[in-house]
């Protein structure tokens, strides 16, 4: 195969990625689009093993390519692990796959790097070695701070900021160091400053992940996953490989433009985000907060109050999804359906933990299309709702978020439930949401609480509802 | 590679990038992530191009835990997109 049509066949997986991301954008056209990015992807592998590349010195080698056992070897782990995660992870803990996903992918664009840099020695360029140390230190980053947003989200560590005395100064004096390893890296060729680089930077990884508060995860995972693409095209850049660098940087591109737009879904500023825990600190619920009275009912109480509504609001957080409750609330919905009450599903933005999380495990249920309704559609009907049932979610319908200045969540649009005229939580406990934070909305006198687990309480509503 | 050129392909690929993306619905804000996640898992021709020619057991080591990685990304990345989206499809034909 001649470098020609070797190239021409790297444009056209190039031109699949870019419909790939063009038809994840419309729910129409989502899976087709994915599938186009598979095939991309495929092609982009598969032309490997039949192009001869030339070596350093420009000759053209023999096929096959070397090391093919190693190569095919590894692949095949590669698969073992990759497909059996994907298709076992369950819809809640979808957030952690892709974080770990967009790590192993950041890791392996800085391990490239680091063995190309290796393999050229003292015959790499200026610009090449600059591109080596970006892709080195911001796959590192990448690589290191997924592990660390996997890590909260799957509560192995608090979700809460972690901050700690001095914090600031470590964290930039470790930026110092690695920029200052970098320029060492770039002037002395070496491979041990290039592995202190490495290190320096997954150390940075990790201390910039650190004070993330929980609901910011969702944005930094997404920024980490626009950075993984950037390094992608840095390594196209030092393999000559027109491929990658158009794949990465559409990736770098479009991820930039998402993560902008979960911060403003979610109304936080994309640098108060990441530098906002230097100074805001998570206020802890005090003691006797805990204390004051609230307003508990029973599933009748519940089951009485829904049946004679005549507009009810459901409103889904990740509780719901916690407790497998999705086909529960839908049982309970058709329910009310069936008795003549008008019922729609308010969906925050970033219900559940991460933007559109909670259509997918609405999806899951089968949970009919037209029932879910964004926030913008459903917020001025409040007013006409006469309940709002809040099932496991808590920050989503928090009103410190429009009246609380300084609170960690304060800006985000919220579902405004509190306009409705009874409101209905289902919880397992008083404790706050994933933010942290106390809800004043509990203590409202038009609040009735259903203390319980999400499954095991609608259940008992819907036997009650079916009672009356 | 010319310089120029590069650049050139690079400074249009981020105005695609911007462009294609530029009006998705929050809906699809987690699939959408989990797609671009899984293409950027091609950075497996990247492990296969450095593996081909990895010439120390160091390199070749270095090199085979990145065509591993970048499998898991690529791979698991699209499979696990492909569910996420599979469930939407279902309820679209139900919707309509």
């Amino acid at each position: 195969m001649s470098a020609f049509v070797y190239d021409l066949i790297g444009l056209s997986a190039g031109i699949c990625f870019i419909l790939a991301l063009k038809g994840l954008s419309s729910p129409k056209s989502a899976r087709r689009g994915n599938l186009i990015g598979a095939l991309g992807a495929t092609i982009a592998t598969l032309v490997i093993f039949f192009y001869a590349m030339p070596d350093k010195n420009g000759n053209a080698t023999s096929l096959p390519i070397n090391n093919l056992g190693w190569i095919l070897g590894a692949m095949a782990i590669g698969t073992l692990i990759g497909v059996p995660a994907a298709k076992k992870v369950q819809m809640t803990q979808m957030p952690q796959l892709v974080a770990l996903f967009n790590g192993v992918g950041g890791g392996a664009a800085a391990l490239v790097a680091i063995v190309e840099y290796l393999n050229l020695g003292t015959d790499a360029t200026t610009a090449e070695v600059i591109a080596t140390v970006f892709t080195v230190v911001v796959g590192c980053v990448s690589f290191s701070g997924s592990i660390i947003t996997f890590m909260k989200l799957q509560e192995i560590m608090t979700t809460r900021p972690v901050v700690f005395p001095g914090g600031r100064f470590v964290i930039a004096g470790t930026l110092v160091a690695v920029l200052g390893v970098s320029g060492w890296v770039v002037t002395a060729l070496g491979t041990t400053p290039l592995l202190i680089l490495a290190a320096l930077s997954l150390l940075f990884g990790i201390l910039f992940v650190l004070p993330v508060g929980g609901a910011d995860v969702p944005i930094v995972i997404s920024l980490l996953n626009a950075f993984t693409g950037l390094t992608v095209a840095a390594s196209g850049y030092v393999l000559d490989s027109t491929l990658l660098i158009i794949a990465g940087t559409l990736v770098g591109a479009s991820g930039t433009i998402l993560t902008r737009m979960m911060a403003d879904a979610m109304g936080r500023s994309l640098f108060g985000t990441l530098f906002g825990a230097f100074t805001a600190k998570p206020q802890e619920a005090s003691g006797a907060a805990e204390e004051r009275p609230v307003r508990s009912g029973s599933p009748d109480d519940v089951a009485i109050l829904l049946n004679y509504a005549r507009r009810v609001v459901i409103v889904p957080g990740f509780g719901l999804a916690v407790a497998q409750a999705q086909h529960t609330v839908r049982e309970l919905a058709d329910l009310l359906i069936a008795k003549g009450i008008d019922v729609a599903y308010g969906i925050h933005p970033v219900a559940g933990r991460m933007p559109g999380h909670m259509n997918v495990l609405l999806a899951e249920a089968n949970v009919p299309y037209e029932q879910l309704a964004e926030m913008d559609e459903v917020n001025p009907t409040f007013g006409q709702t006469d309940v709002a049932i809040v099932i496991g979610a808590n920050d989503v319908v928090n009103p410190a978020a429009e009246t609380t200045p300084g609170c960690p969540i304060y800006g985000m649009p919220i579902l405004q439930v509190s306009n409705a005229a009874n409101v209905i939580f289902l919880k397992r406990s008083m404790r706050p949401g994933f933010a942290g934070i106390e809800n004043e909305l509990l203590y409202d006198p038009k609040t009735m609480l259903l203390f319980g687990d999400a499954k095991a309480s609608l259940t008992k509503v819907v036997s009650a509802l079916k009672g009356l | 590679m010319e310089p120029i050129a590069i650049i050139s392909i690079f400074v249009l690929a981020v105005f695609v990038g911007f462009e294609v993306v530029s009006k998705v619905s929050s809906t699809l804000h987690t699939p959408l992530m989990s797609g671009a996640n899984a293409i950027h898992g091609v950075i497996l021709v990247g492990a296969i191009i450095v593996a081909s020619h990895s010439e120390t057991n160091l390199e070749l080591g270095l090199s085979v835990a990145a065509i591993i990685l970048a499998t898991i990304n690529m791979i698991g990345g699209f499979v696990v997109t492909d569910r996420m989206l599979e469930m939407f499809k279902g309820k679209k034909k139900e919707a309509k």
